[in-house]
Protein backbone atom coordinates (compact mmCIF):
# COMPACT_ATOMS: atom_id res chain seq x y z
CA UNK A 1 0.00 0.00 0.00
CA UNK A 2 1.36 3.28 -0.91
CA UNK A 3 0.66 6.60 0.70
CA UNK A 4 -1.71 8.76 -1.37
CA UNK A 5 0.63 10.78 -3.51
CA UNK A 6 -1.34 13.72 -4.29
CA UNK A 7 -3.74 16.02 -2.60
CA UNK A 8 -6.49 15.22 -4.90
CA UNK A 9 -5.69 11.71 -4.43
CA UNK A 10 -5.81 11.94 -0.40
CA UNK A 11 -9.27 14.23 -0.67
CA UNK A 12 -10.45 11.15 -2.68
CA UNK A 13 -9.65 8.51 -0.31
CA UNK A 14 -11.01 10.50 2.74
CA UNK A 15 -14.18 10.67 0.83
CA UNK A 16 -14.12 7.16 0.68
CA UNK A 17 -13.55 6.61 4.48
CA UNK A 18 -16.46 9.27 5.54
CA UNK A 19 -19.49 8.14 3.42
CA UNK A 20 -19.79 5.16 5.20
CA UNK A 21 -20.06 6.54 8.59
CA UNK A 22 -23.10 8.98 8.02
CA UNK A 23 -24.50 9.92 4.23
CA UNK A 24 -24.57 6.26 3.23
CA UNK A 25 -24.78 4.39 6.47
CA UNK A 26 -25.22 1.19 5.66
CA UNK A 27 -28.12 0.28 8.34
CA UNK A 28 -30.13 4.12 8.74
CA UNK A 29 -29.54 4.78 4.97
CA UNK A 30 -29.12 1.61 2.96
CA UNK A 31 -30.81 -0.57 4.93
CA UNK A 32 -28.92 -3.44 4.76
CA UNK A 33 -27.28 -6.13 7.21
CA UNK A 34 -31.09 -6.50 8.94
CA UNK A 35 -30.59 -9.80 10.84
CA UNK A 36 -27.60 -9.03 12.94
CA UNK A 37 -28.97 -5.26 13.54
CA UNK A 38 -31.61 -6.52 15.24
CA UNK A 39 -30.86 -9.40 16.91
CA UNK A 40 -28.11 -8.48 18.59
CA UNK A 41 -28.62 -4.89 19.34
CA UNK A 42 -30.35 -5.69 23.31
CA UNK A 43 -27.96 -4.72 24.80
CA UNK A 44 -24.78 -1.85 23.97
CA UNK A 45 -21.60 -4.56 24.67
CA UNK A 46 -23.16 -6.87 22.48
CA UNK A 47 -23.65 -3.77 19.59
CA UNK A 48 -20.27 -3.31 20.19
CA UNK A 49 -18.83 -6.47 20.07
CA UNK A 50 -20.50 -7.90 16.49
CA UNK A 51 -20.05 -4.18 14.73
CA UNK A 52 -16.23 -4.73 16.07
CA UNK A 53 -16.15 -8.31 14.59
CA UNK A 54 -18.30 -6.88 11.30
CA UNK A 55 -15.89 -4.13 11.00
CA UNK A 56 -12.58 -6.83 10.96
CA UNK A 57 -14.23 -9.18 8.67
CA UNK A 58 -14.94 -6.63 6.45
CA UNK A 59 -11.78 -5.13 6.12
CA UNK A 60 -9.88 -7.95 5.54
CA UNK A 61 -12.07 -9.63 3.20
CA UNK A 62 -12.26 -6.39 1.11
CA UNK A 63 -8.25 -5.96 1.50
CA UNK A 64 -8.02 -9.50 0.08
CA UNK A 65 -10.89 -9.25 -2.61
CA UNK A 66 -8.88 -6.08 -4.15
CA UNK A 67 -5.87 -8.30 -3.91
CA UNK A 68 -6.95 -10.73 -5.59
CA UNK A 69 -9.73 -8.86 -7.82
CA UNK A 70 -7.61 -9.45 -11.26
CA UNK A 71 -7.20 -13.55 -10.93
CA UNK A 72 -10.84 -14.21 -9.95
CA UNK A 73 -13.05 -15.27 -12.71
CA UNK A 74 -15.87 -13.38 -13.14
CA UNK A 75 -18.18 -16.55 -12.86
CA UNK A 76 -17.55 -18.01 -9.83
CA UNK A 77 -16.51 -14.12 -7.78
CA UNK A 78 -19.83 -14.27 -5.50
CA UNK A 79 -18.62 -18.09 -4.08
CA UNK A 80 -15.20 -17.12 -3.90
CA UNK A 81 -16.17 -13.83 -1.92
CA UNK A 82 -18.46 -16.20 0.17
CA UNK A 83 -15.53 -18.31 0.61
CA UNK A 84 -12.70 -15.75 1.93
CA UNK A 85 -15.55 -14.11 4.07
CA UNK A 86 -15.92 -17.27 5.57
CA UNK A 87 -12.49 -17.83 6.29
CA UNK A 88 -12.16 -14.43 8.24
CA UNK A 89 -15.14 -15.08 9.91
CA UNK A 90 -13.75 -18.59 11.11
CA UNK A 91 -10.65 -16.73 12.29
CA UNK A 92 -12.73 -13.77 14.23
CA UNK A 93 -14.91 -16.37 15.96
CA UNK A 94 -12.09 -18.41 17.48
CA UNK A 95 -9.99 -14.54 18.46
CA UNK A 96 -13.22 -13.78 20.32
CA UNK A 97 -13.70 -17.26 22.08
CA UNK A 98 -10.21 -16.86 23.64
CA UNK A 99 -10.45 -13.54 24.39
CA UNK A 100 -13.68 -12.74 25.51
CA UNK A 101 -15.71 -15.94 26.11
CA UNK A 102 -19.13 -13.99 27.44
CA UNK A 103 -19.50 -12.20 24.80
CA UNK A 104 -18.87 -15.15 22.33
CA UNK A 105 -21.53 -17.26 24.62
CA UNK A 106 -23.70 -14.19 24.14
CA UNK A 107 -23.67 -13.61 20.41
CA UNK A 108 -23.89 -17.18 19.50
CA UNK A 109 -24.84 -18.17 16.40
CA UNK A 110 -25.17 -14.70 15.36
CA UNK A 111 -21.07 -14.47 14.85
CA UNK A 112 -21.19 -17.29 12.54
CA UNK A 113 -23.90 -15.18 10.44
CA UNK A 114 -21.60 -12.70 9.81
CA UNK A 115 -20.63 -14.79 6.68
CA UNK A 116 -24.07 -13.85 5.20
CA UNK A 117 -23.93 -10.07 6.10
CA UNK A 118 -25.53 -8.83 2.69
CA UNK A 119 -23.16 -5.32 4.14
CA UNK A 120 -19.92 -7.10 3.48
CA UNK A 121 -21.00 -8.88 0.35
CA UNK A 122 -22.27 -5.86 -1.09
CA UNK A 123 -19.31 -3.82 -0.55
CA UNK A 124 -17.05 -6.60 -2.37
CA UNK A 125 -19.02 -7.03 -5.17
CA UNK A 126 -19.79 -3.18 -5.59
CA UNK A 127 -16.18 -1.98 -4.15
CA UNK A 128 -13.36 -3.78 -3.56
CA UNK A 129 -13.38 -6.08 -6.70
CA UNK A 130 -12.74 -3.02 -8.53
CA UNK A 131 -10.83 -0.89 -6.49
CA UNK A 132 -7.16 -0.77 -5.03
CA UNK A 133 -5.97 -1.90 -1.61
CA UNK A 134 -5.94 0.82 0.21
CA UNK A 135 -8.93 2.82 -1.52
CA UNK A 136 -10.81 -0.81 -0.52
CA UNK A 137 -9.26 -0.73 3.61
CA UNK A 138 -11.11 2.56 3.76
CA UNK A 139 -14.03 2.12 2.36
CA UNK A 140 -14.51 -0.90 4.32
CA UNK A 141 -13.23 0.43 7.54
CA UNK A 142 -15.59 3.75 7.01
CA UNK A 143 -18.95 1.26 6.38
CA UNK A 144 -17.82 -1.01 9.12
CA UNK A 145 -17.84 1.89 11.58
CA UNK A 146 -21.21 3.06 10.31
CA UNK A 147 -22.31 -0.12 11.08
CA UNK A 148 -20.74 -0.18 14.51
CA UNK A 149 -22.65 3.29 15.03
CA UNK A 150 -25.93 2.29 14.45
CA UNK A 151 -25.67 -0.87 15.89
CA UNK A 152 -24.12 0.92 19.47
CA UNK A 153 -27.48 3.29 18.63
CA UNK A 154 -29.79 1.11 18.81
CA UNK A 155 -28.37 -1.50 21.00
CA UNK A 156 -27.66 1.11 23.58
CA UNK A 157 -31.59 3.13 23.43
CA UNK A 158 -32.82 -0.55 23.94
CA UNK A 159 -30.88 -1.18 27.16
CA UNK A 160 -31.83 1.99 28.52
CA UNK A 161 -35.40 1.55 27.83
CA UNK A 162 -35.78 -2.21 28.31
CA UNK A 163 -33.31 -2.28 30.86
CA UNK A 164 -32.53 1.22 32.69
CA UNK A 165 -28.33 0.43 32.82
CA UNK A 166 -26.39 1.03 29.89
CA UNK A 167 -22.86 -1.17 29.15
CA UNK A 168 -24.35 -3.29 32.54
CA UNK A 169 -23.96 -0.17 35.12
CA UNK A 170 -27.49 0.44 36.30
CA UNK A 171 -29.03 4.32 35.54
CA UNK A 172 -31.82 4.79 37.38
CA UNK A 173 -32.12 3.16 40.44
CA UNK A 174 -34.74 0.98 41.36
CA UNK A 175 -38.07 3.13 41.48
CA UNK A 176 -37.54 2.35 37.52
CA UNK A 177 -39.75 0.50 35.78
CA UNK A 178 -38.12 -1.09 32.26
CA UNK A 179 -39.49 -1.25 29.35
CA UNK A 180 -39.21 -4.89 29.05
CA UNK A 181 -40.40 -5.22 25.26
CA UNK A 182 -37.45 -2.70 24.06
CA UNK A 183 -34.96 -5.85 24.85
CA UNK A 184 -37.26 -8.57 23.20
CA UNK A 185 -37.72 -8.85 19.99
CA UNK A 186 -40.38 -6.61 19.02
CA UNK A 187 -38.57 -3.79 20.83
CA UNK A 188 -36.18 -4.15 17.89
CA UNK A 189 -38.38 -4.13 14.85
CA UNK A 190 -40.15 -0.84 16.61
CA UNK A 191 -36.92 0.73 17.73
CA UNK A 192 -35.35 0.75 14.32
CA UNK A 193 -39.00 1.82 12.59
CA UNK A 194 -38.23 4.76 14.62
CA UNK A 195 -35.13 5.45 13.84
CA UNK A 196 -35.82 5.53 9.97
CA UNK A 197 -39.12 7.60 10.67
CA UNK A 198 -36.87 10.15 12.37
CA UNK A 199 -34.47 9.95 9.50
CA UNK A 200 -37.24 10.52 6.78
CA UNK A 201 -38.54 13.30 8.90
CA UNK A 202 -35.15 15.19 8.61
CA UNK A 203 -34.84 14.55 5.12
CA UNK A 204 -38.36 15.92 4.33
CA UNK A 205 -37.64 18.89 6.42
CA UNK A 206 -34.67 19.26 4.50
CA UNK A 207 -36.45 19.03 1.36
CA UNK A 208 -38.86 21.60 2.47
CA UNK A 209 -36.65 23.90 3.69
CA UNK A 210 -34.51 23.48 0.29
CA UNK A 211 -37.84 24.04 -1.86
CA UNK A 212 -38.22 27.46 0.31
CA UNK A 213 -35.09 28.58 -0.33
CA UNK A 214 -35.61 28.48 -4.18
CA UNK A 215 -38.92 30.24 -4.27
CA UNK B 1 -43.22 -38.38 18.39
CA UNK B 2 -43.49 -36.08 21.12
CA UNK B 3 -40.26 -34.43 21.17
CA UNK B 4 -40.37 -34.32 17.55
CA UNK B 5 -43.89 -32.42 17.60
CA UNK B 6 -42.28 -29.68 20.07
CA UNK B 7 -39.14 -29.39 17.91
CA UNK B 8 -41.90 -28.89 14.77
CA UNK B 9 -44.57 -26.23 16.79
CA UNK B 10 -41.06 -24.46 18.69
CA UNK B 11 -39.21 -23.85 14.74
CA UNK B 12 -42.76 -22.75 13.59
CA UNK B 13 -44.62 -20.37 16.40
CA UNK B 14 -42.75 -20.48 19.87
CA UNK B 15 -38.76 -19.24 18.21
CA UNK B 16 -40.20 -18.11 14.70
CA UNK B 17 -37.15 -17.81 12.85
CA UNK B 18 -38.08 -14.50 11.48
CA UNK B 19 -40.10 -12.60 14.19
CA UNK B 20 -38.08 -13.83 17.24
CA UNK B 21 -34.73 -14.66 15.80
CA UNK B 22 -34.59 -11.58 12.77
CA UNK B 23 -33.33 -14.40 10.53
CA UNK B 24 -33.98 -14.19 6.93
CA UNK B 25 -34.84 -10.83 6.98
CA UNK B 26 -34.23 -9.66 3.33
CA UNK B 27 -36.51 -11.44 2.19
CA UNK B 28 -39.06 -10.93 4.89
CA UNK B 29 -39.17 -7.51 3.46
CA UNK B 30 -38.04 -7.50 0.26
CA UNK B 31 -40.38 -10.17 -1.52
CA UNK B 32 -43.12 -9.30 1.11
CA UNK B 33 -44.85 -7.29 -1.11
CA UNK B 34 -46.87 -9.86 -2.80
CA UNK B 35 -48.65 -12.90 -1.06
CA UNK B 36 -48.17 -15.20 -3.96
CA UNK B 37 -44.82 -14.80 -4.45
CA UNK B 38 -44.35 -14.40 -0.46
CA UNK B 39 -46.29 -18.00 -0.24
CA UNK B 40 -43.75 -19.40 -3.28
CA UNK B 41 -40.32 -18.07 -2.12
CA UNK B 42 -41.35 -19.62 1.39
CA UNK B 43 -41.92 -23.00 0.05
CA UNK B 44 -38.77 -23.13 -2.09
CA UNK B 45 -36.77 -21.73 1.10
CA UNK B 46 -38.57 -24.53 3.30
CA UNK B 47 -37.08 -27.28 0.41
CA UNK B 48 -33.30 -26.15 0.71
CA UNK B 49 -33.85 -26.13 4.28
CA UNK B 50 -34.64 -29.83 4.43
CA UNK B 51 -31.73 -30.17 1.90
CA UNK B 52 -29.48 -28.36 4.38
CA UNK B 53 -30.84 -30.24 6.94
CA UNK B 54 -30.14 -33.68 5.75
CA UNK B 55 -26.39 -32.49 4.63
CA UNK B 56 -25.30 -30.49 7.86
CA UNK B 57 -26.04 -33.72 9.44
CA UNK B 58 -24.32 -36.60 6.97
CA UNK B 59 -21.35 -33.52 7.34
CA UNK B 60 -21.47 -33.27 11.09
CA UNK B 61 -21.31 -37.07 11.89
CA UNK B 62 -19.07 -38.12 8.91
CA UNK B 63 -16.54 -35.63 7.93
CA UNK B 64 -16.77 -32.25 10.52
CA UNK B 65 -15.67 -34.41 13.73
CA UNK B 66 -11.92 -34.10 12.56
CA UNK B 67 -12.51 -30.62 10.90
CA UNK B 68 -14.54 -28.98 13.35
CA UNK B 69 -12.82 -25.45 12.59
CA UNK B 70 -14.22 -25.76 8.69
CA UNK B 71 -17.27 -26.05 9.72
CA UNK B 72 -18.92 -22.37 8.79
CA UNK B 73 -16.90 -23.18 5.13
CA UNK B 74 -18.48 -26.46 4.08
CA UNK B 75 -21.47 -25.21 5.12
CA UNK B 76 -21.51 -22.27 3.40
CA UNK B 77 -20.59 -24.83 0.30
CA UNK B 78 -23.04 -27.26 0.77
CA UNK B 79 -25.98 -24.56 0.93
CA UNK B 80 -24.73 -22.63 -2.44
CA UNK B 81 -24.68 -26.45 -4.23
CA UNK B 82 -28.20 -27.02 -2.60
CA UNK B 83 -29.62 -23.75 -4.38
CA UNK B 84 -28.14 -24.59 -7.45
CA UNK B 85 -29.19 -28.03 -7.51
CA UNK B 86 -32.45 -27.05 -6.45
CA UNK B 87 -32.15 -24.38 -9.31
CA UNK B 88 -31.37 -27.31 -12.01
CA UNK B 89 -34.15 -29.31 -10.74
CA UNK B 90 -36.84 -26.67 -10.43
CA UNK B 91 -35.99 -25.35 -14.17
CA UNK B 92 -36.32 -28.74 -15.95
CA UNK B 93 -39.62 -30.18 -13.74
CA UNK B 94 -41.39 -26.99 -13.52
CA UNK B 95 -40.31 -24.09 -16.04
CA UNK B 96 -43.19 -22.33 -15.04
CA UNK B 97 -42.52 -22.56 -11.12
CA UNK B 98 -38.73 -21.18 -12.14
CA UNK B 99 -40.19 -18.23 -13.95
CA UNK B 100 -42.25 -16.91 -11.37
CA UNK B 101 -39.56 -17.55 -8.54
CA UNK B 102 -37.03 -15.52 -10.99
CA UNK B 103 -34.02 -14.58 -9.18
CA UNK B 104 -34.98 -15.06 -5.81
CA UNK B 105 -34.09 -18.64 -6.42
CA UNK B 106 -30.53 -17.92 -6.30
CA UNK B 107 -30.92 -15.42 -3.53
CA UNK B 108 -31.83 -17.93 -1.29
CA UNK B 109 -28.18 -18.79 -0.49
CA UNK B 110 -27.78 -15.39 1.38
CA UNK B 111 -30.95 -16.16 3.55
CA UNK B 112 -29.31 -16.34 6.74
CA UNK B 113 -32.36 -18.18 8.05
CA UNK B 114 -30.70 -21.57 5.93
CA UNK B 115 -27.22 -21.18 7.39
CA UNK B 116 -28.82 -20.42 10.90
CA UNK B 117 -30.60 -23.51 10.75
CA UNK B 118 -27.56 -25.49 10.36
CA UNK B 119 -25.52 -23.84 12.89
CA UNK B 120 -28.15 -24.23 15.39
CA UNK B 121 -29.06 -27.92 14.39
CA UNK B 122 -25.49 -28.29 15.20
CA UNK B 123 -25.55 -26.49 18.64
CA UNK B 124 -28.71 -28.60 19.72
CA UNK B 125 -27.03 -31.78 18.89
CA UNK B 126 -29.72 -32.70 16.57
CA UNK B 127 -29.79 -36.10 14.59
CA UNK B 128 -31.23 -37.01 11.49
CA UNK B 129 -34.72 -37.79 12.01
CA UNK B 130 -34.95 -34.31 14.27
CA UNK B 131 -32.75 -31.84 12.23
CA UNK B 132 -35.69 -32.72 9.41
CA UNK B 133 -38.49 -31.84 11.42
CA UNK B 134 -36.65 -28.81 12.96
CA UNK B 135 -36.21 -28.46 9.33
CA UNK B 136 -39.70 -28.08 8.43
CA UNK B 137 -41.16 -26.26 11.29
CA UNK B 138 -38.41 -23.29 10.38
CA UNK B 139 -39.68 -23.43 6.81
CA UNK B 140 -43.32 -23.38 7.52
CA UNK B 141 -42.33 -20.50 9.89
CA UNK B 142 -40.67 -18.28 7.62
CA UNK B 143 -43.64 -19.61 4.90
CA UNK B 144 -46.43 -17.86 7.83
CA UNK B 145 -44.41 -14.82 8.63
CA UNK B 146 -43.67 -14.07 4.86
CA UNK B 147 -47.72 -14.63 4.37
CA UNK B 148 -48.93 -12.72 7.07
CA UNK B 149 -46.41 -9.90 6.60
CA UNK B 150 -47.62 -9.95 2.76
CA UNK B 151 -51.40 -9.82 3.33
CA UNK B 152 -50.43 -6.97 6.17
CA UNK B 153 -48.88 -4.92 3.27
CA UNK B 154 -51.53 -6.01 0.51
CA UNK B 155 -54.23 -4.69 3.04
CA UNK B 156 -52.01 -1.30 4.21
CA UNK B 157 -51.70 -0.56 0.77
CA UNK B 158 -55.31 0.41 0.60
CA UNK B 159 -55.21 2.06 4.19
CA UNK B 160 -54.01 5.98 4.46
CA UNK B 161 -50.51 5.91 5.87
CA UNK B 162 -49.21 9.21 6.82
CA UNK B 163 -46.81 9.77 3.74
CA UNK B 164 -43.64 9.97 5.64
CA UNK B 165 -44.01 6.55 7.72
CA UNK B 166 -44.22 4.89 3.74
CA UNK B 167 -41.72 2.55 3.22
CA UNK B 168 -39.13 0.54 5.35
CA UNK B 169 -40.16 2.66 7.99
CA UNK B 170 -43.44 1.23 8.57
CA UNK B 171 -42.87 -1.93 7.21
CA UNK B 172 -40.69 -2.57 10.36
CA UNK B 173 -43.56 -1.16 12.47
CA UNK B 174 -45.84 -3.73 10.98
CA UNK B 175 -43.41 -6.29 11.83
CA UNK B 176 -42.74 -5.02 15.82
CA UNK B 177 -46.63 -5.73 15.58
CA UNK B 178 -46.41 -8.67 14.09
CA UNK B 179 -43.65 -9.92 16.30
CA UNK B 180 -45.15 -9.15 19.34
CA UNK B 181 -47.96 -11.55 18.14
CA UNK B 182 -46.12 -14.02 18.34
CA UNK B 183 -44.63 -13.67 21.76
CA UNK B 184 -48.05 -14.77 23.07
CA UNK B 185 -46.46 -18.19 22.09
CA UNK B 186 -43.80 -18.26 24.60
CA UNK B 187 -43.54 -20.59 27.06
CA UNK B 188 -45.89 -22.88 24.79
CA UNK B 189 -44.31 -26.51 25.47
CA UNK B 190 -41.76 -25.41 27.93
CA UNK B 191 -44.29 -26.51 31.20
Amino acid sequence: MNAPSSPAEAARLHAEFVKGLWRENPVFVQVLGMCPTLAVTNSAINALAMGAATTAVLACSSLLVSLLGRFIPAQVRISTYVIVIATFVTVVDFVLQAILPDVHKELGAFLALIVVNCLILGRQEAFASKNPPLAAVLDALGMGLGFLFALLCLGATREVLGNGSLFGIDLFGPAFEPWVVMVLPPGGFLMLGLILLLFSWRLQRRAAAAAEEKR
Amino acid sequence: MKELVWIFLGALVVNNFTLSYFLGLCPFFGVSGKLQTAFRLGLATTFVMVITAIAAWALNTFVLVQFPYLRLLSFIVVIASAVQFVEMVVKKASPALFAALGIFLPLITTNCAILGLALFQTSRGYGLLQGIVFALGAGGGFTLALALMASLREEAKLSDVPALARGTAFNLLLAGILAMAFMGFAGLGSS
